[in-house]
């Protein structure tokens, strides 16, 4: 059975903490195993952070976006903001040797590493990620 | 939801024991002021014992890295205590485990400080 959630929030730390519970649980309801929960989960926090923090710049006058879809073969999170916009060809490697011990770059590989699928999309203004996450279907919940 | 930290001075090592969550907003900031706070008191070997971190972020992770450049650009050294396996996979993942110097035992770490030696 499909299901669908979304939310308009704020730019502050309460959203991100909102976003990143909702995924958790959408994720722990489809079934997925505790690693894919916590991958999921992980990746949403930093999509949210990135929208909040760089996107809107905690903004108070720009709102960030973010649905949760479970359409019982992929769970698809999308999370945009009101921000300059993210051009990801921009993004330094943060596994390149000058970049390693850098404190801050690491968000949007993490994003990557744990999803099946990343989309960005340019808006105006703002960025939308959407994450894809497949459901083995060996795996689902009865 | 936040961490908490609790300071231990053990044969010259301080020790911070970390618990709860390093996130943007939440422990992020607290480990940077621990930190800096050690380094402003000259006391540069730190073990961060994480054994009770169970969520690490982007921005946790990021806070690791910049305590263990100032710490060592100050002649000192930071090592990294007893990971979860989930710290430890982020870690291997953003290929920071090679990086930091990492044990499981908390008397071989104190030992493998050179001030100790």
């Amino acid at each position: 059975m499909v299901s669908r959630v979304s939310y308009t929030l704020d730019s502050t730390l309460d959203s991100v903490n909102k976003v990143e519970e909702t995924a958790e649980e959408l994720a722990q309801k489809s079934g997925l195993d505790e690693d894919q929960v916590f991958q999921i989960t992980m990746a949403v926090r930093e999509a949210a952070v990135n929208a909040v923090l760089h996107g809107n710049a905690y903004d108070p006058q720009k709102k960030i976006n973010a649905s949760f879809e479970n359409t019982g073969k992929s769970l698809i999170i999308r999370i945009s903001d009101e921000g300059k916009g993210l051009d990801p060809s921009k993004l330094p490697d943060p596994l390149a040797p000058e970049n390693l011990l850098s404190g801050s770059g690491r968000g949007i590989f993490l994003i990557r590493s744990f999803m099946d699928e990343v989309h960005f999309k340019l808006l105006n203004p703002g960025t939308e990620l959407t994450l894809v996450k497949h459901i083995d279907p060996n795996q689902k919940s009865a | 939801m936040s961490m908490k930290i609790s300071t231990r001075h053990v044969d010259g090592v301080t020790v911070l024991d970390l618990s709860g969550r390093i996130t943007l907003g939440e422990g992020s900031v607290q480990l940077r002021d621990a930190v800096r706070d050690l380094l402003s008191k000259g006391q540069k070997e730190i073990l961060l014992n994480l054994a009770d971190v169970n969520y690490i972020d982007s921005s946790g992770i990021g806070e690791l890295v910049s305590a263990f450049t100032a710490v060592r650009n100050q002649g000192g050294e930071l090592k990294l205590l007893k990971l979860t396996k989930k710290v430890h996979d982020l870690l291997q993942i953003t290929k920071l485990y090679t990086v930091f110097d990492i044990k499981d035992d908390e008397a071989e770490a104190i030992g493998s400080f050179k001030r100790t030696k």
